[in-house]
């Protein structure tokens, strides 16, 4: 009994492993092809359409797979062991390329590469190759309610620092009762929304610490701005729509639902939440504004908002001559062809099927203005001279040191003693080089 | 019989010896491995939060097992009574069973804290107590309807003889119960106690729904940090080091399973 089993096993085996050797031979035969696996669930439906365009004019089909919001690595980790692997996929700055460098063929003198307005675009491995392109500029900081700010008496000029600011939020929360809305939405660190703190906000304290000291990354933080940091956490929880206990169990949704319903002036979130605050039943673009997140320190006048990228497309270096080129051509096509430029920074019915546009600011040279509010109030801002503040967030060592942060932080908002800030300086900066260390080793 | 040992297999063993293969490894995909000895291993004993998040685990199984078993037992017994409507009540009982784990970490949360909320406690992500008596009492929501079914078919099979000749030599309701309900039912307890403890060793989904390890990581269990070890860290490492901890994971559930099914199997008797 045992042999037979033994035998049906190796049997079994070699029918296992013939199958995988023809369908690998199969696949190598297919004309090239193009495999995306996008970051952004919000543009899904915008790059299917591009992807069935593309294969109409040129015969190259794309295949376009989003993952789930939240499970990108995860998925990009099982699809790069098949052997179709994304041909095109995505990082997300010098910490995410860490785990995928030994993947990234080098752009370097690729078209795409050319289109690029600036350099600094570009990301880079130690050795000066090129890794990865951004494809798109973001922007975020305090979204306010211009309706409700002048209904407490104030007007969006009068936010020039974060002294005015404090004293704006304040006072909303003294009439609170009367004028029947908060300063801030919930800063809720539930899971959907605490990146908006431990990534984000936290990105203030590290963009002036690198600034003060010149560098653009750090094997050992040292704090220098984390009380303005405690300043300003305490101000989002101390004015806003619930008690800073409740704080730890608020959704994202909970916090967009507040804003929409007029229940608070300010929402710290970015220009990808333009499509979820404006159209029918919702704002209109001159109900909105975007200001910068003051942190009180530097040059307040002239600070910008948060602008940067985390989304840097990647080509795969495992993939087969044909496919590569194919993929370099479609990035290419993408950025320069005028449906590709009008699909990515187009608005409402710019797509073909009159669908809305994905709204980007693209890095390219044929970029078109983006009709995204926020986006434009960042280029106004830059050109009226303000330093835009840079996302230095991409250089934390892990997910686990912002989940360290984040527990800190949701614990401190419950209970606001020295003890529990305590705790969130020792995440920070004890976490920072253990984590860095981990990261490195 | 051949499908059958293919899917075996196709789906067990080459995944399981690949796995086992993986965990000597640094890699980051699967067929990208470079082989480094048994430093996954050492580093995943070295981790702290892996050892802390075994013991929290232990104690959840033993606490939730117990409860599990005896509520169990002590319903499947009262609807083994001729009572109107048992039918009706098995169903009940055994619905929860029925929906999922991350629905049901997600809902429970929301209940627990709005209850927290009235008493004035810290909410879930801030109180360790109050999450790990969160995860015993959804777990035990969600198990004990299942636990009834497999131990009302036990008391079901119990022999009418065994019954009346206990009834006429005398015996009282606790006697019968101890000396022949409980004898009679020990295959049921064997597989009953094996399902609730292996079960909630390897639970994963409602510690991640439910609490996602906070505060801090100390509502953790053993599959969760397994989970974070493999994608909440950069660099290369992580994953080798992942693969390690599931490994040990994996034997840790043969032998504690393995033992209780010894142990219980020795008290069953032969009818």
């Amino acid at each position: 009994m045992k042999r037979i089993f033994a035998l049906m096993m190796s049997l079994v085996m070699c029918a296992g492993l013939a199958a995988c050797g023809s369908s690998e031979t199969a696949s190598g035969e297919d004309t090239a092809s193009v495999y995306y696996l996008n970051f952004k669930p919000e543009q899904n439906a915008q790059w299917k359409e591009l992807a069935k365009i593309y294969e109409e004019e040129t015969g190259v089909p794309v295949t376009v797979v989003t993952a789930a919001s939240g499970d990108y690595e995860t998925t990009l980790m099982a699809e790069m062991g098949k052997s179709n692997a994304p041909t095109l996929f995505q990082v997300n700055g010098p910490v995410g390329l860490k785990n995928w460098a030994d993947y990234c063929y080098d752009l370097t003198g690729s078209d795409v590469m050319s289109q690029l307005t600036s350099d600094s675009y570009a990301l880079k491995n130690e050795d000066g190759s090129v890794a990865g392109i951004a494809y798109v500029i973001e922007s975020y900081g305090i979204i306010a309610n211009k309706t409700l700010l002048k209904k407490a008496g104030y007007s969006i000029d009068d936010i020039t620092s974060f002294e005015t600011l404090k004293a704006v939020a304040e006072d909303i929360t003294a009439r609170k009762d009367e004028l029947g809305f908060a300063a801030f939405t919930s800063a809720g660190m539930d899971g959907s929304s605490d990146w908006r703190f431990k990534t984000h906000l936290a990105n203030l304290p590290l963009y002036f610490e690198y600034q003060a000291n010149d560098i653009d990354s750090t094997d050992a933080i040292k704090g220098t701005y984390l009380d303005q940091y405690r300043a300003i956490w305490d101000l989002y929880i101390n004015n806003s729509t619930c008690s800073p206990a409740e704080l730890s169990a608020k959704t994202g949704d909970d916090s967009r639902n507040e804003f929409l319903a007029g229940k608070a002036v300010f929402f710290q979130n970015g220009s990808w939440e333009y499509s979820d605050l404006v159209g029918e039943g919702k704002f209109k673009d001159e109900d909105l504004a975007m200001i910068p997140i003051y942190f009180g320190v530097g040059d307040e006048a002239n600070q910008g908002l948060c602008t940067g990228t985390e989304n840097y497309w990647c080509v795969n270096n495992s993939a087969s001559e044909e496919d590569i080129q194919a993929t370099l051509d479609f990035m290419n096509w993408c950025v320069t062809s005028e449906v590709g430029t009008t699909a990515m920074c187009g608005g409402k019915g710019a797509m073909p099927s009159g669908e809305a546009g994905m709204g980007f600011v693209i890095p390219f040279k044929d970029a078109l203005e983006s009709s995204n509010l926020f986006v434009k109030q960042d280029a106004e801002m830059t050109a009226a001279g303000k330093t835009p503040v840079s996302w230095n967030f991409s250089t934390m060592p892990s997910e686990e040191w912002k989940n360290g942060v984040g527990s800190a932080l949701t614990a401190y908002a419950a209970n606001q003693t020295d003890d529990n800030w305590a705790a969130v300086v020792s995440a920070f900066v004890d976490g920072w080089a253990t984590e860095y260390q981990l990261a490195n080793s | 019989m051949a499908p059958t040992l293919a899917a075996f297999c196709v789906g067990f063993i080459w995944p399981f010896l690949h796995g086992l293969y993986l965990s000597f490894c640094q890699f980051t995909t699967v067929d990208n491995a470079k082989w480094v000895g048994l430093g996954n291993y050492a580093k995943a004993f070295a981790d702290t939060s892996f050892i802390d998040s075994f013991y929290f685990t232990v104690a959840f199984v033993i606490v939730a097992a117990t409860i599990i078993n005896v509520t169990a037992f002590a319903i499947a017994l009262a609807l083994t009574k001729e009572l109107k409507g048992t039918n009706i009540f098995r169903t009940v009982f055994f619905m929860p069973n029925l929906i999922g784990g991350i629905v049901l970490g997600y809902i429970w949360q929301t209940l627990f804290n709005a209850v927290l909320m009235k008493l004035g406690q810290p909410l879930l992500a801030l109180n360790t107590q109050a999450g790990y008596w969160g995860l015993i009492i959804l777990l035990c929501w969600q198990q004990i309807g299942y636990m009834m079914i497999i131990y009302v078919a036990g008391l079901q099979n119990i022999s009418p003889d065994l019954m009346e000749a206990a009834a006429i030599d005398g015996a009282n309701h606790w006697q019968t119960l101890l000396k022949v309900k409980l004898p009679m039912v020990m295959p049921s307890i064997t597989i009953c106690l094996f399902l609730t403890i292996t079960n909630a060793f390897k639970l994963f989904d409602q510690n991640l729904s439910l609490t996602a390890g906070e505060p801090a990581h100390t509502t953790e269990m053993m599959a969760l940090n397994i989970y974070y070890t493999f994608y909440a860290r950069a660099g290369a490492a992580w994953k080798g080091i992942g693969q390690a901890k599931a490994v040990i994971f994996f034997l840790l559930v043969v032998i504690i399973g393995l033992t209780q099914l010894r142990a219980t199997r020795s008290k069953e008797v032969q009818q």
